[in-house]
């Protein structure tokens, strides 16, 4: 095997790893906080129906951590594997992220562990909601690591190169890179906003399936404000990465627009197909590429023009902007129809097709997630380290990554039908209206 | 002390919590799915949750705390290892998802299956093997450098007394390890049945262990001289470990404070392992990489060290914390207390 079916093979086995993964690792940063909201809105409301939510959603989560786990470690090697070259360099450059990742999650692992066995445990529930403080932060501080250090192959400093050699290293420096704020921020609040459009997708499926009890509909309204909440925030960051592409990553922002010659006022293309060169069927809004860039309407955003042909990343991740784009108008647009018709009593909003909506919003969100990461991914080529290394130069030159590439997928699809039959069976045998019926005889029982 | 020493010093005590806890975790898993076959899992299999369930993910972390920092403090084993390593590896990922998705799928989804049991007891075996390539491989003689890079010899490696030998020991250690702990633990647990049962196994795998860690010092005489005689220089460390050897098996076999038999297992083993590495300095992999050719540089060394230390300021307490709740709390071994969510 030639190196450069090594490269082709290594680089489709990290996307199929990471695309897995980031399903898993999305979920469990932003359930925790969840988790957390609803059983303090339960403590502080007295309110079971809360309570239960946060205990039904953890059962589920544990399982989602646990595959997480594997897809993780999985990811971890896997960068030592197939990218060794890449490695030899971010270990001089970039190892403290990772290395306090580690430290993050072992936190939130040894908390979740606690948190898990202890229900019931405390006579004073606020006592058992502080454990797990530990796992939302923790979560939360695994994203923001990694994505420190994904930041760090975007825009890459903290060190000089003097003939090859690495001079000059600073770890603090490589870790608070240009990239490093937008990407950090859109990383946690994407998170949490597809986390909290999950569970309400779960929620309106419930009450299409014809349970009527205002446990669903306590979880559906809870779900959709915390969802509005973090898709307006979203909105608000991916407008300053934009304004960070446009000054540090111009290419990107230039093939994931289409923006060819370098000009003022330039104008915001969406969607369309592109015949010799030019662009067709686009919608085009006026100046809104100028304004996305550099706030302004009529300031000049630089185009694919100066550009070599071969530093230009693919164009298709033009549509994979439009869809991550889209995805999130629609998302933020259902959620405040959603919060506005429930407040003001509008039909349509209680009906059966408006919950199929929601439904769907659920697998929405989490393809946004991934049009997002392939965005950032493919964006970044022919780079793995913007401007200094080569993904081509990363890779390993082991002739067996096609065989191990057949033996993921098989294991990423056992995982995904079984986390996905596994939770099914979890919660269809447990109802919500069984388990609080149980629930009441137990504390009765105990009155007696 | 150098940075260098440092550096490796924190990565072997992450590799030692690693093949302890990892070595019960593998062992009992082992043991479940033995006396699931044989038709007596209920005696069993309560203890091995017990104590499995909430601290797996923990195990796994030692894991991942030692690759992501050998990359770290030795940024080029990452091309040497990383290269030579995917197979292996590979494997080894894969049969870690194995027990990963068992807990997922049958402690905390409830599907109980006789086959998944059955295949997450022999996982338990293939990856202490498959990980233990690595030690192997370290010991050189099995890579070659071509000009495409590191090649790793397969020939070579699976037709090696020494590779099998070490195969060998990693499995006799992992049953071993694993039967002295449990037998504790279902002692605490009062648990007559399984702490009977686990004594026999502990006695059982406690001569084949130490005849295989004692025929690899006999192999790596003729596979790497250099090493060899580095081992025999601290022979006195050796003759430690075999005393707490002796003192262990003593206790079990007395029936009498099956504590203290587990924390002599745990000087023997650190001991092993301390004169094991001491006599490996300063090789990473014979003869191309040694610690200082493949050290990062200074700011980061440093800022790993400060990290690594604040680190366990924060995980010291918490792990003292888990332990507490479910290892050392007699309500909870006992199965008087579940609470789970």
């Amino acid at each position: 095997m030639g190196n450069e079916e090594a490269v082709f093979f290594s680089r489709i086995l990290t996307e199929l790893t990471l695309s897995f993964h980031i399903i898993y690792a999305t979920i469990g940063v932003g359930i925790p906080l969840m988790i957390m909201i609803a059983q303090w809105v339960g403590i502080k409301k007295q309110d079971e129906h809360y309570i239960l939510l946060a205990r039904r959603w953890t059962r589920g989560f544990v399982i989602t951590v646990a595959v997480g786990v594997v897809t993780g470690t999985a990811i971890g090697l896997q960068l030592s594997l197939l990218w060794p070259n890449f490695m030899v360099l971010a270990g001089n450059v970039i190892a403290l992220p990772l290395f306090m990742e580690t430290f993050a999650f072992f936190f939130e692992a040894i908390f979740l562990g606690i948190y898990l066995y202890t229900w019931d445990r405390f006579e004073n529930q606020r006592k058992h909601l502080l454990l797990l403080i530990p796992v939302a932060v923790g979560a939360s501080f695994s994203a923001v690591f990694i994505t420190i250090v994904n930041a760090f192959m975007n825009a890459p400093q903290g060190f000089d190169l003097a003939g090859g050699q690495l001079v000059n290293v600073s770890p603090i420096v490589a870790m608070f890179n240009p990239a490093m704020p937008t990407k950090v921020a859109h990383v946690l609040v994407t998170a949490y906003m597809t986390s909290a459009f999950v569970l309400a997708a779960v929620g309106a499926f419930r009450i299409l399936k014809g349970s009527n009890h205002p446990y669903h509909k306590k979880a559906l309204f809870l779900t959709m404000k915390i969802g509005l909440i973090f898709s307006i925030t979203s909105a608000v960051i991916g407008d300053f990465s934009g304004k960070y592409l446009a000054k540090y990553q111009p290419e990107k922002l230039a093939a994931a627009e289409w923006h060819f010659e370098t000009e003022e006022g330039a104008p915001l293309i969406l969607y369309g197909v592109l015949e010799n060169g030019e662009v067709k069927y686009a919608l085009k809004i006026p100046f809104a590429l100028s304004i996305l860039a550099h706030s302004a309407p009529n300031a000049e955003v630089i185009g694919l023009d100066q550009f070599p042909g071969d530093e230009v990343p693919p164009l298709y991740i033009h549509y994979l902007f439009d869809v991550m784009v889209t995805i999130g108008m629609w998302m933020t647009l259902l959620s405040l129809v959603y919060l506005v018709g429930t407040w003001k009593k509008w039909r349509f909003t209680a009906s059966r097709w408006f919950h199929w909506l929601i439904v769907l919003g659920g697998p929405l969100s989490v393809l946004a997630i991934e049009a997002g990461w392939w965005l950032d991914e493919v964006g970044r080529q022919p780079w793995i380290l913007r401007g200094i290394m080569r993904t081509k130069e990363a890779a390993t030159t082991s002739g067996q990554v096609d065989l191990m590439l057949l033996l993921f997928a098989g294991l990423y699809l056992i995982l995904g039908i079984g986390s996905i039959v596994v939770l099914m069976r979890m919660f269809r045998k447990n109802t919500v209206e069984q388990e609080l019926s149980d629930r009441a005889a137990e504390r009765s029982g105990e009155v007696l | 002390m150098n940075l260098e020493i440092i550096g490796i010093t924190v990565l072997g005590m992450f590799l030692f919590g690693y093949i302890i806890i990892a070595s019960i975790d593998f062992g009992a898993g082992f043991f479940n799915a033995y006396s699931t076959v044989r038709g007596k899992q209920h005696i069993l299999t309560k203890i091995i949750q017990r104590y499995l369930s909430p601290v797996w993910e923990v195990t796994n972390v030692f894991l991942v705390f030692f690759f992501v920092g050998m990359v770290g403090f030795f940024p080029k084993t990452a091309y040497y290892y990383g290269t030579v390593l995917l197979v292996p590896a590979s494997i080894a990922i894969i049969l870690l998802a194995i027990r990963g998705s068992y807990y997922a799928f049958t402690t905390y989804g409830g599907l109980k299956h006789k086959r998944y049991v059955v295949l997450y007891g022999l996982s338990g075996l293939l990856i202490p093997a498959s990980l233990s390539i690595v030690l192997t491989i370290s010991e050189g003689g099995f890579v070659t450098i071509e000009d495409s890079g590191p090649v790793l010899d397969y020939w070579v490696l699976f037709t090696s007394p020494l590779s099998w030998s070490i195969v060998v020991l990693s499995l006799t250690a992992v049953l071993y390890i694993s039967a002295v702990f449990l037998t504790w633990y279902a002692h605490q647990a009062k648990d007559e049945a399984a702490t009977n049962l686990m004594r026999k196994y502990a006695l059982i795998w406690a001569a084949p262990a130490i005849i295989a860690a004692a025929g690899i010092i006999v192999e790596l005489r003729i596979h790497n001289p250099e090493h060899y005689q580095r081992l025999i220089d601290l022979w006195w460390l050796f003759a430690l470990s075999v005393a707490f050897f002796i003192g262990t098996v003593y206790f079990v076999w007395k029936r009498h404070s099956y504590w203290l038999a587990f924390w002599l297992l745990i000087g023997q083993f650190s001991l092993a392992f301390l004169a094991y590495g001491i006599s490996h300095y300063p090789y990473l992999l014979y003869p191309y990489l040694s610690i200082y050719d493949s050290f990062t540089n200074e700011t980061m060394a440093t800022a790993l060290i400060i990290a690594f230390i604040a680190g366990l300021g924060l995980l010291l307490p918490s792990l003292y914390l888990l332990l507490k709740l479910f290892l050392f709390n007699k309500e909870y071994v006992q199965g008087k207390r579940n609470d789970h969510v």
